[in-house]
């Protein structure tokens, strides 16, 4: 099995990618102004819901219950969507996944795709599959029409192109769709991509979209959206993929009652999106007369198996996370080198990978918790940032790597008092090139790092044991004095 | 396709293998057992909850109109008229009666996806709308209610309820249909977050609320 998320594997590590970015002061203040204005949507609508807490508390039930029971609720969604007329193929991987959907669109000779926002299809890499097998897919929401005409990455789970500002958006579609006039105002920007998109809408024979919930008790699928490019590819094509993780599934229809108050308002800061839409299996002269869903595993099972983590498949994908917090807000997505970016990217990009890559995504957070304060199904993502730091730790500790043997060599030093002191010997007379003015300003190689930041004191003159011996030594030699006067 | 078999058992096995421990053992509840204490009833009286479904559709830029009963069809002719609209596509299962004369109707049926991509209009009922969030749902109609430019939507009162569980709990019987949540117009924020109406879906919507 091989897992793939996007080109994560490929990745530097977050703190490298981080330091250029922080530079790019444009990028900074598109990050900031975006994020700014969600944060603030978000805050007055969720403070209108009164029952905000209970509906939180209910949905992340609903999610514990449901990993729980898994695999009998997938079974459930899988036969109820066959007796609707669907069929259902299960990828163990993002390669299986890839194969499966391309040779359904070949079956139907389809040569396009047209596209419904999915994270889904970005980590299993298939836009590559698809034009790798001479299939172009046509992506449909503005941001992630941005995206691929900029041949970019997403930078954000909800909002993919927020990196990007109006005057790049322009250059983008100019360039991309051959306008020689546009202006950068957005509402002409957003009538350039319904003019460029009517035509591929009435055309395209082939839907693709993930799902925002599979219905357990129905077999039926509801995707939120805001565009009506969903609407367009679920409803129009005469075919219609549907790609979607496991956790996906929820028990029933009923439980949409939970998800769909808290999924908008966490998202966009709406009280509800333009647009839901649900459908079960194949509805006669009604939408693709053929449907077909696929159920992804990719590491997910990996995730279930961890107890401390698997809360981790909660996640709705809301973003709520990435716009409150302090480190995305300074660096945006891309530093993550995931398409999961922010404190949910850092969790679930790593696990995915069962610690393989990505590595340096547990570290990329204060540990402050606000992304546990907006979570809407209440994952406590700073618990589980330091349980996979202490994964890293414990994987790094059996290595080889210089850092890996410096931390057993302290060990053994810090056990024994003898060692410690002479430990603290050479350390005084080691550091005298580095102390300047009273300071500890740089250390060498990769110390380099702690004083990068930080300055420190030297070794003082003399340590607290020595000087405590010192002192016994004086006071029993008073003392011995007094008793024999 | 042998293969997707196989990969079934895998993933199914995985689940099972993953579910063994006493965490996941832990949280192996009764579905009916989950707490839900969230608002699921309406708490405000009728007169606030229209007055609360009026004024979040109009927040998301829909045009809103009143009618009774008897005048439903001179309201349709007035919206019409104000968007200079002299035919539209009209869904199934609206009331023949209920249409003006002196415009030019086509059934949702008898049209093709070209035709609804160039009409001037639609035009449907729905089954229930949620003052809470400004909501209306529709049953069918799914291709009538999103290819042309404006959508013109009849929203009788006893069809508005205050909150979300509400609808579900209407909706319950027709869970297996194609259901259509439409909160105002068609939009997008992924420019700037600029908050632009009308992207792919209808630009327009107008709501006309008969009581």
């Amino acid at each position: 099995m091989t897992i793939r998320v996007g080109e994560a594997a490929e990745a530097p590590s977050f703190q490298k990618v981080a330091f250029t970015l922080l530079d790019d002061t444009q990028l900074r203040k598109n990050v900031r102004h975006a994020t700014d204005v969600i944060t603030g949507k978000r805050a007055v609508v969720v403070r209108e819901q009164q029952d905000w807490q209970q509906l939180r508390s209910t949905a992340s039930a609903i999610k514990q219950h449901t990993l729980a029971h898994l695999d009998d609720y997938l079974l459930q969604f899988e036969a109820a969507c066959t007796v609707a007329g669907g069929q259902v193929h299960w990828a163990s991987d993002a390669d299986e996944a890839n194969r499966i959907i391309v040779d359904l669109v070949k079956q139907y000779g389809g040569k396009e795709v047209i596209k419904v926002k999915t994270m889904t299809s970005d980590e299993i890499g298939l836009n590559k599959a698809f034009e790798a097998n001479g299939i172009h897919p046509h992506e449909t929401d503005l941001a992630d029409m941005i995206i691929q005409l900029g041949h970019d990455k997403p930078s954000h789970i909800v909002a993919p192109a927020l990196h990007k500002n109006r005057q790049q958006v322009r250059e983008i579609f100019m360039r991309e769709m051959g306008l020689s006039e546009l202006t950068d105002e957005p509402q002409d920007l957003t009538n350039a991509a319904r003019h460029y998109l009517r035509e591929k809408f009435l055309k395209v024979n082939i839907g693709f979209s993930g799902a925002n919930f599979l219905l357990a008790d129905t077999g039926g699928v509801c995707v939120v959206e805001s565009e009506g490019n969903g609407r367009m590819c679920l409803t129009l094509p005469d075919v219609l993929i549907t790609l979607a993780g496991i956790e996906k599934v929820i028990p029933s229809f009923r439980d949409l009652e939970a998800f769909l108050q808290l999924l908008p308002r966490s998202a966009t800061g709406e009280r509800m999106n333009p647009y839901n839409s649900l459908w079960t299996g194949v509805h006669k002269g009604d939408g693709p007369q053929h449907f077909h869903v696929v159920l992804l595993d990719n590491g997910r099972t990996r995730i279930l198996a961890d107890p401390e983590a698997r809360q981790t498949l909660h996640c709705i994908r809301c973003g709520a996370c990435l716009n409150t917090c302090p480190v995305y807000r300074q660096t945006g997505g891309h530093a993550y080198g995931s398409i999961y970016s922010g404190p949910i990217g850092a969790i679930v990009t790593p696990q995915l990978f069962d610690m393989q890559h990505s590595q340096s995504l547990p570290y990329a957070s204060s540990l402050c918790g606000a992304c546990y304060e907006v979570c809407p199904v209440k994952i406590n993502i700073p618990e589980v940032l330091i349980h996979l730091r202490g994964r890293v730790v414990r994987e790094q500790q059996s290595g080889a790597s210089l850092e890996a043997i410096g931390m057993r060599a302290m060990a053994r030093i810090f056990s024994s008092g003898r060692r410690l002191e002479a430990a603290q010997r050479l350390g005084r007379i080691g550091q005298w090139p580095f102390v300047s003015e009273g300071w500890v300003k740089h250390l060498p190689g990769m110390l380099g790092n702690w004083t990068a930041v930080r300055d420190l004191r030297p070794l003082p003159e003399q340590s607290f044991r020595s000087w405590w011996r010192e002192r016994e030594k004086a006071s029993a030699k008073t003392h011995s004095k007094e008793l024999s006067s | 396709m042998p293969e997707a078999t196989n990969s079934r058992e895998a993933v199914l096995n995985r689940i099972r293998a993953a579910n063994t421990t006493a965490n996941a053992i832990a949280h192996r509840t009764n579905y009916q057992t989950i707490e839900r204490n969230y608002e699921q009833t309406a708490s405000l009286d009728r007169e606030a909850i229209l007055k609360a479904f009026l004024d979040h559709l109009r927040e998301y830029d829909a045009h809103i109109f009143d009618a009774k009963p008897d005048t439903l069809a001179a309201a349709i002719a007035e919206v019409l008229k104000t968007s200079h609209q002299k035919s539209a596509i009209v869904a199934d299962n609206f009331p023949e009666e209920n249409l003006p004369a002196g415009f030019s109707w086509q059934r949702e049926s008898e049209t093709t996806k070209d035709q609804l991509n160039t009409a001037e209009g639609a035009i449907s009922g729905c089954e229930v709308a949620i003052a809470h969030t400004g909501t209306i749902i529709l049953r069918g109609a799914r291709k009538l209610t999103l290819l042309p430019d404006r959508f013109l939507c009849v929203v009788y009162e006893d069809q508005i309820v205050e909150t979300v569980p509400e609808a579900i709990a209407r909706l319950e019987q027709y869970k297996t249909e194609t259901l259509t949540f439409v909160s105002g117009p068609s939009a997008t924020a992924d420019i700037e977050m600029t908050r632009i109406r009308g992207v792919h879906g209808p630009r327009f919507l107008d709501v006309i609320v008969v009581r």
